[in-house]
């Protein structure tokens, strides 16, 4: 009975050891699964659960953990992949200003950060960080594209007050510079907004001759059906992929009927043609997606998790060579095997990171879609 | 046409009469539903001296309810309300059996407690998939959430009755993360929005008015009138007004306080949820979505410095007409101009009244 304690402590001191000996890979994921952006938080871990048990022969060990939406927990939650679970890669966040708080951890501790959301970083900042969205510089180009088809001379914006919105804003801004099309109107609204009727009276009568809506999920709706309601045309608001979801369709109603939203490949997976390098594994995702969760809930933020698949299906073989899972080495020779992998077709496009480009998606990514009938139709490019 | 010219810090800024009678109704409209919410703060308050931040959550709750019957599911309001119901009939008899009330009576109460909450799981099944008129979900919703007051006051609050306001904010605090935890699980991380209850639109020049715009005054309007001639008609109004202006002074005249504090939280529930439904055909709204429309509420009752309905009520409506301007002028910082007014009007108030500690 004296030595019970020290027994017990030898135990539990052995089994703690036991556990930190992994010859497996581990993946430390932070995503938003409460708060305002749970609705692409929730999608990504559905995504996340349909995930291999092995890659390249290595165990996958996953840690999931919500951040709210809110950088602080995020940094907190990657803190504690990097000090205690020693992750090798860092999944995370689904929300822009989330991801980037984590990004500076993550280069902190040289851990690979593969972000779920398009964040633009400062200037020297960002070495460890890959995106797997479409930048939203590489998403604006078929909405430009179509502007200049369609002769259109200005545009208004309606945008989140945050680092998604600001993203779009700059990056849009040459682009339409250089077809020659000028910003009216700025407005700005809170994720949380209840209501835009302000920012929608000024934006419509500035009578821009288009308008883009800058918002993500279900709450892309709202100000859409604010313009429609104010006398907007259909036809003449835009939407991010933020907003390439069926929760648009189900809130917008007939209000989005008619209405353009740019996306990655994988929501229309079926209507894509053959020519379309990531048809095959669009196709395969939401197949697989479909099966486990239900027929038409396939969505943009689950397949950015199956692109991680593939992306470590990839590089995992790579850095395996030059070191064992759960070391500096392997992390390091990570960077590097996804700096050097070369041209990587996933469901979203084809990827192609380099030492200087940690998006890495190529100009024809993005695709142009319409509303019609409730289902998505993809406009001809031509 | 009259012009009105408005120098701001951008410059000078014509605003026509038709712009400035949209965003005043848009402010109207809102500040409407803040005023509701607003005086359920200030009723809370005044009686229980509880600042009730989760008067926002209820707000969700209604709307959302509402949503999933409207997709023929039955919504886990219901089985939140029997939980609750369930646990204050437990508590209700072990509190019972430790004061030696007989068996028969301490089952009787717990009986009258799961009455209702059992009676409306049933309803709510049975007409869920019937996807009944949107008049009786309307009701049915109402009839769910409503109870919720006063079980939330049993359970969380009415042990702590005595305590500081302090105390009591962050039992609040508390309260408002459960309930947004648990509609997160009910209701998922997207929006919904309700069909408008009145699909007619009356326009006057650029100005158009819709039908859910006037049924939301109409019903601001009623329900305050009511709520006025609750309290100085009814005997149980007069008996709350009496609890809020000495607690202990009503205890001994007879009135019982924690069946006031139950009361005025049922009240509460129930503007909450009427708010709710109102709003939900207006706007898309999240699990989270009641927590910025409760605090505006609160906002407003500050105005009326926690004690007057009126000038809750006005307040309200400046804080919606406010949010309106500001929404137009400088939509990235509406947020900020609405909350920092906080800040002088609290000095008002209390330059206004200077400080007297409080006596219970």
């Amino acid at each position: 009975m004296k030595y019970i304690g020290t027994v017990v402590a030898a135990a539990l001191a052995a089994s703690l050891t036991v556990a930190s000996a992994r010859a497996d890979v581990t993946i430390g994921v932070s995503i938003s699964l409460t708060g305002p952006t749970s609705a692409l938080g929730i999608p990504t871990k559905n995504g996340i659960e349909l995930w291999p048990k092995t890659i390249a022969g290595e165990k996958l060990n996953v840690i999931i953990l919500g951040d709210a939406t809110d950088p602080t927990v995020a940094v907190k939650n990657t803190r504690r992949f990097i000090t205690e679970d020693k992750v090798d890669v860092i999944v995370g966040s689904v929300a822009t200003p989330v991801a980037a708080a984590m990004s500076d951890v993550a280069a902190e501790g040289q851990t690979v950060q593969l972000m779920l959301s398009p964040g633009n970083l400062p200037e020297g900042k960002g070495f460890w960080s890959f995106r797997m969205p479409q930048s939203t510089a590489v998403m604006a180009i078929p909405i430009v594209d179509q502007w200049k088809r369609l002769g259109i001379k200005t545009y208004g914006f309606l945008g989140y007050a945050d680092a998604y919105g600001e993203a779009w804003l700059t990056d849009l801004a040459p682009l339409a510079e250089k077809a020659g099309i000028k910003l009216v109107a700025t407005e700005r609204f809170a994720r949380s907004d209840t209501s835009v009727t302000g920012q929608v009276v000024k934006l419509v009568s500035a009578n821009p001759d288009t308008i883009l809506v800058v918002a993500s999920g279900s709450g892309a709706a709202m100000p859409h059906k604010g313009l429609v309601e104010r006398g907007y045309a259909r036809n003449k608001i835009y939407q991010t992929h933020g907003a390439a979801s069926r929760d648009l369709i189900r809130v917008g109603g007939a209000d989005v009927e008619g209405s353009y939203v740019v996306s990655g490949p994988a929501v229309v997976a079926g209507m894509l043609p053959d020519s379309n390098a990531s048809k095959t594994l669009d196709v395969k995702y939401i197949t697989e997606y479909e099966k486990a969760y239900g027929k038409g809930l396939a969505n943009q933020f689950g397949a950015h998790a199956f692109d991680v698949v593939i992306v470590l299906e990839k590089a995992i073989p790579m850095a395996l060579k030059k070191a064992k899972p759960g070391t500096k080495e392997f992390r390091a020779a990570l960077k590097d095997a996804l700096e050097t992998m070369g041209r990587t077709p996933d469901s979203q496009g084809a990827l192609n990171f380099t030492a200087a480009d940690h998006f890495g998606y190529t100009p024809e990514t993005g695709v142009m879609l319409t509303i019609a009938g409730g289902e998505w139709q993809v406009v001809p490019s031509k | 046409m009259f012009r009105a010219g408005l120098r701001t810090t951008f410059g000078l800024i014509v605003m026509d009469l038709s712009i400035a009678s949209i965003l005043m109704l848009d402010g109207a409209t809102n500040g409407a539903i803040y005023a509701l919410l607003g005086l359920a703060t200030v009723l809370v308050f005044a009686i229980t001296r509880v600042i009730f931040l989760p008067q926002g959550e209820f707000v969700a709750y209604g709307a959302l309810t509402l949503a999933l019957l409207q997709l023929g599911k039955v919504p886990g309001t219901v089985y939140l309300l029997l939980a609750l119901a369930l646990l204050a009939a437990v508590l209700e008899v072990m509190a019972a059996a430790k004061r030696g009330v007989p068996a028969q009576v301490a089952l009787l109460r717990a009986g009258r407690l799961l009455a209702w909450p059992v009676a409306v799981w049933a309803v709510a099944h049975w007409a869920a998939p019937l996807k009944l008129p949107l008049f009786l979900q309307c009701l049915l919703t109402l009839a769910i959430v409503t109870p919720l007051g006063p079980l939330v006051y049993r359970l969380a609050y009415e042990k702590l009755a005595d305590a500081t306001v302090l105390v009591l904010l962050i039992v609040s605090v508390g309260v408002h993360f459960a309930l947004t935890g648990l509609g997160l699980l009910f209701f998922g991380a997207e929006g919904f929005r309700n069909p408008s209850f009145w699909d007619a639109r009356f326009s006057a020049g650029a100005l158009m008015l819709s039908g859910q715009a006037v049924i939301i005054f109409m019903v601001s309007i009623a329900l305050m009138l009511g709520l006025y001639l609750f309290f100085e008609r009814t005997l149980r109004g007069k008996a709350l007004r009496a609890t809020a202006v000495n607690r202990l002074g009503a205890r001994l005249m007879g009135i019982s306080t924690s069946g006031a504090g139950r009361l005025s939280f049922g009240l509460a529930a129930f503007m909450g949820a009427l708010s709710g439904l109102l709003i939900g055909p207006t706007t898309t709204l999240f699990y989270d979505s009641g927590f910025l429309i409760g605090l505006k509420g609160f906002v407003a009752a500050i105005f009326g410095g926690l004690a007057s309905y009126p000038a809750a009520a006005l307040g309200a409506l400046f804080v919606g007409l406010l949010e309106s301007f500001s929404s137009f002028y400088a939509s990235a910082f509406k947020e900020v101009i609405v909350f920092t007014l906080i800040l002088p009007v609290l000095l008002w108030r209390s330059f206004q009244h200077g400080h007297h500690d409080e006596e219970e």
